[in-house]
């Protein structure tokens, strides 16, 4: 009976989503724990209201920013710019509808400004993807320079300035309810859907897992490598642009040079904590979308906690190194070797 | 194609040329570091031809003065890059230093002369932890030095989360103090500091088997280890030397700055990688020089002296600047990559 039970555990342990899960489940009940009103939601104002519903709004611009950065991480890449992309975004939505302080005037139609926005956060990941598979640079420094040049042109668009919106129906985007739900979370869920589906039910995903293990052998059975992994930058470009749109539509405003801030290395440590390596090769979208809700969790905790926010960098910083380590096959190894040597030793005796 | 033709025709001259030392033609691996070279003067030319005033030894010493930090914590980097690695790390080490430095002094009241040791130890075993995990447990060092920055920026605001200003009287000394060169140039101590340290750079990078491993590390790790290379020695050693130029890069920015502050060098890091990157350091590690680190940084720094001068362009062009420059170097050393793979 306990043999059975826990050959059921530990299979369900080795399943990749388990670890990441379990640490959800942990901080979700930490929270709890400190404070009983956490699970609370309550229908006020015509919305549902409570702080899971804040968790998951929060979330929304980072659940949509990994979701790109995985299929990108999945072919061996990585995009360093999406934070740079996420303000040029924001910054050029701001400057278009933007304008009048009488709050239903826009300077150009907000379909018009939203299209526009998603277009050059369309042609950012485009240039990035153009850049790694035709020209053949290092991710790495194929998005740097993007990131480094990004912030500059946002600057130019905003004038160096923080643009305030106060075109009211802007707003909706990122702080409207729909059905009692933030309007956000549609987004994040359409945009989850669409790609999910493309990964599932198409030969997409499978090509782009083959592309990460080995791209030689990719192409050579027949795989347009090159095709795929423009598509998967471009990808994580509007995935960018999206959440740049959520960003400044929830703040009403836009900064070219501190919207989207530190939004790069959130969204890579997302990935990493919903179990796709940085490697390359098996990617988990699920995953991504639970290890951004980690993060959100966790600020939330500390911040409700009572803990000083400043301690926010130092335990972020704890937990990647628990969840690298634990992701290292050499320390598990070791750790292992620790953990069974007294078990052997007591079963001798 | 015809030098091919040709060979068998000219053979007293190819016999000649094989006579000379090899170094006399040019060699194309030199190319990425000539381009810096030339586009470095170029813009000093057009500045100084563009703007009166401009043309004068304290600018292009202040070049040096201002960008001091910079200069060691790119020696850190380039270091770090030809072992094929990346430390994200550096900007939130400076930051430590700073506020360590500051606290220590100020609000202790520690004598400078044992708190700049001691920083100096805490950033050299900062980047041995780091190089440890990387080497013990194959970490990524992105992900291990992103973590560390992480770490290293949470640190100083657990500290304070306000800036600390020194008013020591060593600390305002030092920065005060210039060095008189000729007429009525001078040098702070900090640049003196910077190039000391890239003399000693290029010294070990060229004439120690500790400098000869890294670039063997970056060019095959597989090869250096069946070498007989002391691969993981080198590999901690590359993020401990990291961690202790970031180190002296923050006593240095203390001295600039006069305040400690968890703020202080956001974004250094990529600054360090872009001067690596235009000083013609392949990313992939084992090709490089720290002359080409020394002129990317002045050059990132001659454009900001440019838009200063100019007084008319705003501060973002910098940032488009560098990007722009950023993409042509890795296109021109892309360009060159690809062509050297096969045997001429």
């Amino acid at each position: 009976m306990s043999d059975a039970s826990s050959s059921f555990l530990s299979a369900a342990l080795r399943h990749r989503l388990a670890w990441p899960l379990v640490t959800l489940a942990l901080l979700l009940a930490v929270n709890t724990a400190f404070n009983a009103s956490f699970l609370h939601i309550e229908w006020r104002d015509g919305h549902l209201y409570g702080s899971l519903i804040d968790i998951l709004n929060r979330a929304a611009p980072l659940v949509l920013v990994s979701l790109g950065m995985t299929l990108v991480i999945a072919t061996r890449g990585i995009d360093i710019s999406v934070g740079a992309v996420v303000a040029i975004a924001a910054a050029l939505v701001a400057w278009m509808v933007g304008g009048s302080v009488s709050g239903n005037v826009s300077r150009f139609p907000m379909p018009l400004a939203i299209g526009a926005a998603l277009g050059i956060a369309l042609l950012c990941g485009l240039w990035n993807g153009l850049l790694v598979a035709k020209v053949g640079m290092q991710p790495i420094i194929a998005t740097l320079i993007l990131m480094v040049a990004g912030r500059g042109i946002a600057q130019l668009i905003t004038g160096g300035q923080i643009i305030t919106i106060y075109y009211a129906p802007f707003f909706f985007l990122g702080g409207g309810y729909l059905l009692g739900l933030p309007f956000s979370l549609f987004i994040v869920a359409v945009v989850f859907a669409v790609l999910h589906l493309a990964v599932t039910r198409t030969a997409l995903g499978l090509f782009i897992q083959a592309v990460g293990i080995n791209p030689t052998a990719a192409r050579v059975a027949g795989v347009q490598a090159r095709r795929l992994i423009v598509g998967a930058y471009t990808c994580c470009g509007l995935c960018a642009g999206i959440a740049g749109l959520l960003i400044s539509s929830n703040v009403k405003s836009a900064d070219g040079n501190n919207a989207g801030q530190l939004l790069e290395l959130d969204a890579i440590l997302a990935v990493t904590l919903g179990g796709t390596a940085l490697t390359g090769g098996r990617f988990s979208l699920v995953g991504s979308v639970i290890g951004a809700l980690i993060i959100q969790t966790l600020t939330y905790a500390i911040y409700s906690l009572g803990v000083p926010p400043e301690i926010n960098l130092v335990v972020k910083a704890v937990v990647v190194f628990i969840v690298m380590l634990l992701q290292s096959p050499e320390f598990r190894a070791n750790v292992g070797m620790w953990v069974r040597r007294p078990v052997a030793r007591e079963l001798r005796s | 194609m015809s030098t091919a033709l040709t060979q068998p025709l000219d053979a007293g001259a190819q016999s000649a040329r094989d006579a000379a030392p090899p170094h006399s033609r040019f060699n194309p691996k030199y190319l990425p570091l000539a381009a810096t070279i030339s586009l470095f003067v170029a813009m000093a030319t057009l500045g100084s031809v563009l703007y009166t005033g401009f043309f004068s030894a304290q600018v292009f010493l202040n070049l040096l003065i201002d960008n001091a930090f910079l200069i060691v914590v790119a020696v850190g980097m380039t270091f770090v890059i030809l072992s094929g690695g990346i430390d994200l790390s550096v900007g939130s080490v400076v930051a430590l230093t700073t506020m360590v430095s500051a606290t220590l002094v100020e609000h202790r009241g520690w004598s400078p002369g044992v708190v700049i040791p001691l920083v100096l130890l805490m950033g050299t075993a900062f980047g041995a932890l780091m190089g440890f995990l990387i080497e013990r447990f194959r970490l990524q060092p992105f992900i291990v030095t992103l973590a560390g920055m992480f770490l290293a920026r949470g640190l100083c605001y657990l500290i304070s989360i306000d800036s600390i200003s020194i008013t020591n009287e060593f600390y305002s000394e030092v920065s005060q103090l210039r060095i008189p060169l000729w007429a009525d140039a001078s040098l702070s101590i900090s640049a003196v500091i910077a190039i000391g340290v890239l003399l000693a750079a290029v010294f070990i990078a060229q004439c120690t088997p500790f400098g000869r491993a890294v670039y063997a590390l970056g060019g095959s790790e597989q090869s250096a280890l069946l070498m007989g290379l002391p691969v993981r020695a080198t590999l901690v050693g590359v993020y401990t030397l990291s961690g202790f130029c970031s180190a002296l890069a923050g006593v240095i920015f203390t001295f600039y700055m006069l305040s400690g502050y968890g703020l202080h060098a956001t974004g250094l890091e990529l600054d360090a990688i872009a001067a690596v990157v235009i000083g013609g350091t392949l990313l992939t590690g084992g090709v490089g020089y720290m002359a080409g680190t020394l002129f990317g940084v002045l050059m990132l720094g001659i454009i900001q002296t440019l838009i200063a001068f100019d007084g008319s362009l705003s501060s973002w062009w910098t940032r488009i600047v560098v990007g722009a420059l950023l993409f042509i170097f890795c296109l021109l050393q892309r360009l060159l990559t690809s062509r050297t793979p096969k045997p001429t």
